[in-house]
């Protein structure tokens, strides 16, 4: 009983700190979501180009993401990129989240797109539309849809992704329990809060990749 | 006859997939406001025509000449040639995720720039045209077969087409909702519209064509008037045909 009150106090009273984590965490997904997602869009339209070369690019990249652990493509980016450019740890630690988010959104996007029935794209050309005009306003949105669900999956495994930028010294909401226990020699407490923030986190996104899908589904 | 502006002529056309070659120097013409209907069995190539005509397929041999322009995927943007040569297709292809109206003004909005309140007046009017007045807002997932057909031709005339083609519109319909389509293309047919159909709709080759065409195995075995193929039909190919359809 004793633990569970301690714990609560400590949650309780370490929420100012834990909420600059939790801001940081959430720009950090954010903005590396964002950019995966113009990352693994063009890596679609690498895979779907029917040109060798670029689809041979698209596969190597993908191949590198998956076969690769995660926290090596963190340190591997962001000493590489704070090496060579003038750029923050946070936009090193973004930049390297959506390297790695951007294959596998590239997958889900490639996978939509194909399972959009031929006759679309053929009734757009019929009508006269370019193959770029036709993927934009025929295409994409449809395969968007059918995304949704695998994209909220992959924001979630983003979001949770982003502690591991605690490593290379970014004070989101895991850096902020780890500094938190270090200090007081008391960790426990500090790991059950930075596990019911991810949760609430995910609960809240899944709330509203819900509420997406049904948005979109009217026309259904 | 008298002298028609020519509309669409097909020299030697020739079209293989790999090894199956579908179409065999074929020959066409299509003159302005005829009603052209090519009629034969699965497989003879009548659908692989009409898709070379609006260039879904790119031909191997031989010559398109549209409205005396004779076009090449070399020479010409397509998309211009396909802004003239309207397609309605047998599963409809109507885009889901817009409504009737979205649907019918996409191509006059996006490819043509109309502005859009002008798109909309002229979608409208199309739809009221097909007897859809009532469904401008409704996405096609709620519409019948013979509804969403009828919304197809209504978005393929808002690019004001010359010709429009037609690759079987009744085949995916139940029985009940054939007769709407083919009273709508009747009518269109009627107006002046140049038009080629692929169908198995014998009834409709019969009343509004002016020409039937009778393919068989890549080429054309016949053609005539409705007239003189389903009454007087010269070759024993097509009269085989016929008694197979119509029997």
């Amino acid at each position: 009983m004793e633990a569970v009150i301690e714990f609560f106090e400590i949650f309780i009273n370490s929420t100012d700190v834990f909420f600059r984590g939790l801001w940081i965490t959430l720009r950090l997904s954010v903005v590396s979501l964002l950019i995966a997602l113009v990352i693994g869009l063009f890596f679609a339209m690498l895979k779907i180009s029917n040109v060798k070369a670029l689809e041979r690019i698209a596969d190597m990249y993908i191949w590198i993401v998956r076969g690769t652990p995660l926290i090596v493509q963190i340190f591997i980016l962001f000493y590489g990129l704070t090496d060579v450019f003038l750029i923050s740890m946070f936009w090193a630690a973004a930049i390297a989240l959506a390297f790695h988010s951007g294959a596998y959104i590239a997958e889900i996007i490639r996978g939509a797109i194909q399972s959009v029935d031929m006759g679309q794209t053929e009734a757009a050309r019929s009508l006269g539309m370019t193959q770029s005009l036709a993927m934009r306003r025929i295409i994409l949105p449809q395969a968007f849809r059918r995304a949704v669900p695998s994209l909220g999956n992959q924001f979630i495994i983003g979001i949770k992704d982003s502690s591991l930028a605690s490593f290379i010294g970014i004070q989101e909401l895991f850096g902020v329990a780890n500094s938190l226990g270090s200090n007081s020699f008391n960790y426990m407490p500090y790991f059950l809060s930075v596990a019911v923030y991810y949760l609430l986190i995910v609960l809240i996104l899944t709330f509203c990749v819900n509420r997406l899908e049904k948005k979109l589904a009217v026309s259904d | 006859m008298s002298e028609a502006k020519e509309m669409i002529r097909v020299e030697k056309l020739n079209k293989s997939f790999g090894d199956l070659h579908v179409l065999k120097d074929i020959d066409l013409k299509v003159n302005e406001s005829d009603v052209v209907v090519l009629i034969g069995a699965s497989g003879s190539g009548k659908s692989t025509l009409l898709r070379c005509l609006n260039f879904l397929e790119i031909k191997n041999s031989g010559n398109i000449i549209i409205e005396g322009e004779q076009i090449e995927k070399e020479t010409h943007n397509l998309n211009k040639v396909r802004e003239r040569v309207g397609m309605v297709f047998q599963h409809f292809n109507l885009f889901p995720h817009k409504t009737v109206l979205e649907n019918v003004i996409e191509a006059p909005v996006q490819v043509k720039k109309m502005r859009q309140s002008e798109a909309e007046e002229i979608g409208k009017e199309l739809l009221n045209k097909v007897g859809l007045g009532d469904k401008n807002n409704e996405y096609p997932s709620k519409l019948s077969g013979g509804q969403k057909q009828r919304v197809a031709i209504a978005r393929a005339l808002a690019m004001n087409p010359d010709v429009m083609l037609f690759d079987e519109p009744t085949s995916a319909l139940d029985p009940e909702l054939v007769g709407e389509v083919l009273a709508t293309m009747k009518e269109l047919g009627e107006e002046g519209m140049t038009m080629v159909v692929v169908t198995h709709e014998m009834g409709f080759a019969r009343e509004v064509g002016d020409w039937v065409v009778y393919m068989h195995d890549g080429k054309i075995v016949e053609t005539g008037k409705p007239s003189d193929i389903f009454d007087n039909p010269k070759e024993e190919r097509t009269q085989a045909f016929l008694n197979s359809v119509l029997h």
